[in-house]
């Protein structure tokens, strides 16, 4: 899923200094199971904001949603006719949702209330690890399912490079090589033949915006309101 | 075949064995700190390695701190690390470093940016070491940029690499040498050695793979200059491996001794080292030690250096 953190209080408070009304938006889905941006975590920053800013003597309008996601039209269109009593809307989604949201509705400022950290996995509740920076162009068929151009710092395509450390990587102790664990896995598995040959080149394909259309799809014509 | 016409590649080639030093630039634009460095090596090696932004820490350009040596009549090893550039810098700064006169290259991947002066910085590693050591090889041999288009005017580069016998897995440190090798490098200088039983071990294995008559192995050797120094190698470098003789040799003498038992150290090393087959020559990183080289090349025996034209 992706993970988010939220963003320091502060910088939250500095973005909306000007404003009166702000709706704080969050997204139900993967921020909301990484505990950054749910209905729970929209109810503390509103409570938050509210407490800061009657503390200061600005006192501030507060409306609260939750969507069931911020990157489908079809959930924001839920907020047609409602958004437009804000001054401003902070947004609890991923990056993709919080653009998603302000593409919506362009005459309201939307601003971030997390920092979008990554896809990761759930190794326990609160705990999360980036496995995937989404290259579009998978190597895990060679890599044991392990992901180099996420894990290892350097992103090696032929690792492990000289920083090895007893298995952890030059970085930092407590941070595992990838390629030391990816040789480790292969070798176990009789399959070292997958790293012996040169990996080539890397031909990036993350390097514009991208766009998917799935075989038997096209774009349409005008986006659909 | 000649491939540059490196004065180290002719050393090399004519069966001698090679002694390369090390020199790190300055971190400002005083081009007499270069100078000052390199006098002491000059005549003493074959060739000088430049570092390039050694440990991630910014310094003169190592293309330029070589071009400096180059007018001190000193054969410089350019270091070129793929943490600071992409494949066109790479490839114009190749083509640029050819067209000056530099004709030794070593291919790294680099220190991680975290270790330097801007540990905030974004680390590029558009290409690996070993993508690097093939693109060099492809515009060297071929005539073809990494992309394919035609190059007009093939750097004439003796490529070099690293290899860290020390780093884990061990079993995989020669099948990286292989790939290496593979990639297309001429020759090699390795890591750091202390733990010599490891890197007999190691040269071994590269023997028996046939490897060592495919590609030159120059064996690393940085003299501790202090216990204190053998106490940080041991366990602050990563990849490093400094045996527990190392330390209490230096532990038993007085600490005004400890630089010359550092020395005496290396000098049995190098000795070994010049015995040992499939080994071709050693690389002497005396880091900001370069005043100590004359006097260590001197004991070691590698004076006076062979004359190849």
């Amino acid at each position: 899923m992706i993970v988010a953190k939220r963003k320091p209080f502060d910088e939250i408070l500095r973005m909306i200094e000007s404003h009166r009304k702000v709706l704080v938006a969050g997204c139900g889905t993967c921020v909301a199971v990484c505990l950054a941006g749910g209905e729970k975590e929209v109810a503390v920053l509103a409570a938050e904001i509210d407490m800061a800013r009657r503390l200061k003597n600005e006192p501030i309008e507060l409306g609260q949603t939750t969507l069931e996601r911020q990157c489908d039209r079809e959930y924001l269109a839920q907020l047609d006719g409602r958004a437009e009593a804000y001054e401003a809307i902070v947004s609890l989604a991923c990056g993709v949702g919080i653009q998603f949201l302000a593409e919506r509705f362009p005459k309201i400022p939307v601003y971030p209330g997390v920092d979008t950290c990554g896809l990761a996995v759930n190794q326990d509740v609160g705990w999360y690890e980036e496995r995937c920076r989404s290259c579009g162009r998978c190597v895990l068929d060679r890599t044991a399912g392990i992901c180099p151009v996420t894990l290892c710092a350097k992103g090696l395509y032929n690792g492990p490079c000289g920083g090895t450390n007893r298995g952890s990587c030059e970085i930092d102790p407590e941070q595992p090589c990838a390629w030391y664990a990816i040789h480790e896995r292969l070798k176990g598995q009789g399959r070292l033949d997958c790293i012996r040959a040169i990996t080539p080149a890397q031909e990036w394909r993350d390097t514009v915006p991208r766009t998917l259309i799935q075989p038997g799809y096209r774009k349409p014509e005008k986006a659909k309101a | 075949m000649m491939k540059s016409g490196s004065n180290l590649e002719k050393i090399l080639r004519a069966g001698h064995f090679a002694f390369t030093g090390e020199l790190g630039p300055p971190r400002g634009a005083h081009a007499e700190e270069v100078r000052k460095k390199a006098a002491h090596l000059k005549g003493r090696v074959d060739a000088v390695n430049i570092t390039d932004n050694q440990t991630a820490v910014v310094r003169m350009a190592s293309w330029a701190a070589s071009l400096i040596l180059i007018q001190e009549g000193i054969e410089p090893n350019y270091q070129m690390v793929c943490r600071d550039r992409n494949r066109l810098a790479m490839q114009a700064d190749i083509l640029g470093a050819a067209a000056l006169g530099i004709r030794n290259m070593l291919c790294l991947s680099g220190d991680h940016c975290l270790f330097g002066d801007h540990p905030t910085a974004k680390g590029v590693f558009d290409l690996d070491s070993i993508q690097l050591i093939r693109m060099v090889k492809q515009l060297r041999d071929e005539g073809k940029f990494q992309s394919g288009a035609d190059v007009d005017g093939r750097p004439a580069i003796f490529i070099g690499a690293a290899s860290n016998p020390f780093a884990d897995p061990f079993e995989w440190r020669v099948q990286r040498l292989a790939k290496k090798v593979e990639a297309g490098v001429d020759f090699i200088q390795t890591q750091c050695i202390y733990n010599m039983a490891k890197f007999r071990e190691f040269i071994r294995l590269a023997n028996e793979e046939g490897l060592t008559e495919k590609v030159f192995i120059l064996a690393g050797i940085t003299p501790m200059k202090s216990l204190g120094m053998a106490k940080y190698m041991k366990t602050k470098v990563p990849g490093m491996d400094v045996p527990d003789e190392i330390i209490s040799r230096l532990q038993g003498v007085p600490r005004d001794k400890q630089a010359e038992e550092g020395i005496r150290i290396a000098l049995e090393q190098i000795a070994e080292l010049k015995a040992m087959k499939g080994v071709h020559g050693v690389h002497l990183m005396a880091i900001e030690w370069e005043h100590r080289v004359p006097e260590i090349a001197e004991r070691a025996g590698m004076l006076p250096r062979p004359l190849v034209g």
